[in-house]
Order: C-alpha cells, then sequence, then structure tokens
C-alpha cells in the first residue's frame, strides 16, 4: 500500500500556517544542483512523519515541514533562497493564495 | 476579505452541507455554506480535517470545483475503494453536517480571467474536478479565452457533471470538449479505447504555436505521462501546469 | 481537537490500556517515507560500520546472511501514533554485528540508501535491543518496508528503525539524524511519549 507521491500544490495549505503569502508559486532554487523553479513542482511525500519536499531534478530534500500542536520546525536549507510575491497593496487582495 | 488580508495566516474554518448532488453512481458533489468564505480562484483547493469521537483525525486536500459565488463553495468527490475519508464524504456525510476546512490555498495552478490566452486542460478521472472550476469561471467572467478540454476517463458512465459538459460543449463555441475512454468506450466511438496519446493531444489540443496555459490535473501516473506527452509534442514545458493527485486519483 | 465530523471512524484501529500513551493499535501495516523507495540489487549491497577513529568493517550480503540470525517478535510504535503488536521478523542482533568491533563512541548515527539518517546512543544498540532485519511475517522484507535490511530498534518510535540501512557510525558526539534535527525528539522513548522536542 505504498502512494506515489505528491506534487508542491501539496504545500499550500501546510504552509499556509507558516507563510501569509502563498509559497507553491514561489520560486526555489535548489541548493544541490542549482535548478529554478515555482515550488509547485516539488516532488513531495506527505505520508512520513513530517511533509517533505524534494527537488523534481535531483531528488535532494529541499524543504521539511513538522507539525505539532502549537509549534511547527521548517527546515529549508535545501533552498538557497525562495522568491515570493507579495502583493505591493495588502488591503486590495486577500493575501493567502487567491 | 479585509480581515485574511490583515491576518494573512490561515486558519480552520466550518462549512455547513446544504446540498448534496450525485455526479455518477459513484461520485458525489458535496455543496457547502461557509460563512466568511474570502473567495477563491478556478484551480485552488482547500484542505478537510475530519475528526473521530476519540480525537483521532486525518486531513485531505480537494480541489474547488465552483467557480467562486459568495459564501459557497462545492467539492467533488470520487470515493477510492479501501479509502479512509473519500467513501464518508461520497456515502456518509449528509445535508446539514458540518466539515472543518482550510484555504483556498494554492496560487500557481490557477486560472485568473483576463489574459486572452488559449487554455489547454488535460483531465485525467477526478483530474477534471479544478479545471471545471476553470471552465466555470469562464462562463461566469464572460472571459472569451478559448478553452480545448482533453478529458480521460474509464468509460462513459464515469463522466462527472457529464451534462453539464455536454451542453456547455454545445452551447460555448469557445469551449471544445474531448472524452478519451480507456477502458471502454461507447459503441460508434471514433477512437478505440485506450490511453490517451500524442496524436489525441495534437488533434483535440491547441497546438504550441498557440502557447496556450496547459493545466494537467489527475493522479500522479497520469500526470506524468501526459505531461511528458505535451512537452514531447512541443509545448514549452514552462506553460504547462500540473496537479498531481496522488497514486488513487484525488485524496484517498 | 477539531469539531467531531458526524459519523466519521477513520481507519480501524482501538486503543488498549497496555500501549505506549496516545497510541492505537491498527490491523494494516502503514508505510510512511520521505523519499522515494531504493531499489537496491543484493550484488552491490553492503553494510558499514565505521568506528570514532575511522577504521571501517563491512559486510556484503553473503557475508551478512551468514552471521547468526534470530527469530524476534517485537512491538511497533510510530510516532504518528499507530502501533502493531507481536510483529515478526529475522534479523541479525547488533550484539553480533558490534561484537568485536572496539569503540569507546557513545553515539551512533544510523545511514540508509537514500540519504535517510537517524541517531541514538550506542548502548541503545546492544543488549539485545536492536536487529538488521532481513525478514519480516515470515518472508523477505519488502521494499516498502525497509527491503533488503532495515534497522530495528523497538523500544524506541519507529522512525529510529531505519529503512534501507546501510551503515552506522560510530560517534563521541551526538549527531541529530533527519527527524531529530526538524522537530522530532532526540531519544525518542514511547512510554515517555517522547514524540518531539522538549517531550
Amino acid at each position: 500500500m505504498s502512494q506515489l507521491p505528491l506534487d508542491g500544490n501539496a504545500l499550500a495549505g501546510p504552509l499556509s500556517e507558516v507563510f501569509s503569502v502563498d509559497v507553491t508559486a514561489a520560486i526555489g532554487e535548489c541548493a544541490h544542483c542549482r535548478r529554478r523553479g515555482p515550488m509547485a513542482e516539488t516532488v513531495v511525500y506527505a505520508s512520513a512523519p513530517g511533509l517533505v519536499a524534494r527537488c523534481p531534478s535531483c531528488e535532494v530534500v529541499v524543504l521539511r515541514l513538522v507539525r505539532d500542536s502549537g509549534r511547527a520546525w521548517l527546515d529549508l536549507r535545501g533552498l538557497i533562497c525562495l522568491q515570493l510575491a507579495i502583493p505591493d497593496d495588502p488591503e486590495a487582495e486577500p493575501a493567502n493564495g487567491t | 476579505m479585509a480581515r485574511a488580508a490583515v491576518l494573512g495566516r490561515l486558519s480552520w474554518r466550518v462549512g455547513t452541507v446544504v446540498a448534496l448532488r450525485d455526479e455518477t453512481s459513484t461520485a458525489r458533489t458535496i455543496v457547502l455554506d461557509v460563512p466568511g468564505w474570502p473567495g477563491h480562484v478556478a484551480g485552488q483547493h482547500v484542505d478537510l480535517r475530519l475528526t473521530a469521537p476519540d480525537g483521532y483525525s486525518t486531513e485531505r486536500s480537494y480541489s474547488i470545483a465552483s467557480a467562486p459565488d459568495g459564501d459557497r463553495l462545492e467539492l467533488t468527490v470520487e470515493p477510492i475503494p479501501d479509502g479512509e475519508v473519500s467513501p464518508y464524504l461520497a456515502g456518509v456525510l449528509a445535508s446539514g453536517d458540518q466539515l472543518e476546512l482550510r484555504g483556498p490555498v494554492g496560487g500557481w495552478f490557477v486560472w485568473r480571467p483576463g489574459t486572452a490566452d488559449p487554455v489547454f486542460l488535460v483531465a485525467g478521472g477526478s483530474g477534471l474536478v479544478p479545471l471545471m472550476a476553470m471552465i466555470r469561471a469562464r462562463e461566469l467572467t464572460g472571459d472569451e479565452s478559448p478553452f480545448r478540454l482533453v478529458y480521460s476517463v474509464r468509460d462513459p458512465a464515469s463522466i462527472l457533471y457529464a451534462d453539464e459538459l455536454r451542453r456547455r460543449a454545445r452551447d460555448d463555441r469557445g469551449l471544445d470538449v474531448t472524452c478519451a475512454y480507456t477502458r471502454m468506450a461507447p459503441p460508434g466511438s471514433p477512437r478505440p479505447a485506450g490511453r490517451i496519446d500524442a496524436s489525441l493531444l495534437i488533434a483535440a489540443g491547441w497546438p504550441p504555436d498557440r502557447r496556450p496555459a496547459v493545466f494537467v490535473c489527475g493522479p500522479t501516473g497520469f500526470v506524468e505521462a501526459a505531461a511528458n506527452l505535451l512537452v514531447d509534442i512541443g509545448h514549452d514545458p514552462r506553460r504547462v501546469k500540473t496537479e498531481r493527485f496522488g497514486s488513487t486519483g484525488g485524496s484517498p | 481537537m477539531g469539531i467531531v465530523s458526524r459519523g466519521f471512524g477513520g481507519r480501524r484501529r482501538s486503543s488498549r490500556p497496555d500501549l505506549p500513551p496516545g497510541q492505537y493499535l491498527v490491523e494494516d501495516f502503514p508505510v510512511l517515507s520521505a523519499g522515494p523507495t531504493p531499489r537496491i540489487d543484493l550484488g552491490s549491497w553492503e553494510f558499514r560500520v565505521v568506528t570514532e577513529d575511522g577504521s571501517k568493517r563491512a559486510w556484503d550480503w553473503a557475508a551478512f546472511r551468514a552471521m547468526p540470525s534470530e527469530d524476534i517478535t517485537v512491538d511497533l510504535h510510530c510516532v504518528t501514533k499507530w502501533s502493531k503488536l507481536g510483529t515478526r521478523w529475522a534479523g541479525v542482533s547488533l550484539d553480533a554485528i558490534l561484537g568485536d568491533i572496539e569503540t569507546a563512541a557513545e553515539f551512533a548515527l544510523v545511514g540508509s540508501y537514500g540519504g535517510y539518517t537517524t541517531n541514538l546512543p550506542l548502548e541503545d544498540l546492544r543488549s539485545g535491543q536492536a536487529w538488521i532485519a532481513y525478514a519480516y511475517d515470515g518472508g523477505d522484507l519488502d521494499p516498502e518496508h525497509g527491503g533488503p535490511a532495515r534497522l530495528l530498534v523497538p523500544h524506541l518510535y519507529l522512525w529510529k528503525s531505519a529503512k534501507w540501512v546501510n551503515g552506522i557510525q560510530l560517534l563521541d558526539a551526538d549527531e541529530p539524524g533527519f527527524w531529530e534535527s526538524v522537530g522530532y525528539h532526540n531519544y525518542g522513548d514511547p512510554w515517555r511519549e517522547q514524540r518531539y522536542w522538549g517531550d
């Protein structure tokens, strides 16, 4: 009963508790192979004791998220950086996702 | 809307089931009323959280099937045999029941009206759901981007929104719908049953030189195969957006 | 706790007083993974122990299977709250593996094909507490459950029982592994419910 992995669209909900802007459209650069692309294209393993996102090119881990009640741990060491779109006018658009 | 913008970080809300609609002999659409719903963009999804009396809880993601409509949103669920959540949503949930949801989420696999690009939708089974939200949003806003849908299903009885798709394709010159049957094609079908292939995508979709926005959704295996075919026939990989539902189609 | 969903039961499970706190019994054997299932060819499989001063001992598959083996029945407790009692395995005890290896190290970092790691005090691998298991329930260990061989340390949460194990580094200083470095408890005793940092 093993599950094929999901993609980075599956990060949207869990990361909405941590970031106030959408992360799936954010561009990440893999620290291992330097591939750049939207986080939505990462390969996501959601059946682990936490969420793991891997580079679609080299499979190295780019993001890990663990959730307990009242706290979360986020490791982004696998990314060199994340380029996020932040709306200039917070009143004009709902912040997360839309 | 302003409250969500100020808070930013999402939290769980409670929606009430106001209607249920059978789509096929197994799949069902759930109509929810969610007070204070901030609106959504076609392609986004919600996370549902179910909790048993002993406190055990589990979460699953479901694509929003409906175009934005005030406090109302619709989800379509195809039950998976031995699934933990989908048989409950498709068979046990009743009008008046409440569901905890978080969303809308997802800012990449979305279609916004007003870009004028042709749109090429490729759906595998329940992967049609977020693409149907795009079709519905297009009609709601009167957007004129031409849409072509290739929808891979097992057989005619498995077609979600069958009557609606037929009506829309008939009445709207800007929408073309092609169904591809993997297990059993109807008699007289121009194409025998089988998986989608390059020739079908070429015949029923937009050519690469029209630079369509391409959206592919369905089980992981389907999405990988379809995305590879699209790139093989010349579509720009940066214009192909994919959403994988996992090995069994929809969330388990 | 969220609002209760009328009529929702979830996966078949039951609570029992003899389980560690917060656990429930399941009937299936859930598969949790942080990455793709490695496909390892037995011809190139190797298990290696490296001591704190760099000296190495390695076993290929034939040498490993020639080691004395035990049939064991143990309970499994996953940090995601499911437990499975009375699971049957065959494996080589870490006492046999570590037998004549000279070391003064206090800690171990266990590694797997695919890059997974987990850490624990060396003494938790000794004294009949740990095995490298190659068979489950009377048959070869399935790749999705960690085959060809996995670590089995049943007195700790199951994330310490590294699947697809390929070696152990013996260290003077503790080094948190894959999950320990991102929130999971450094030791992980299910009976003291040590799931996360600070528990």
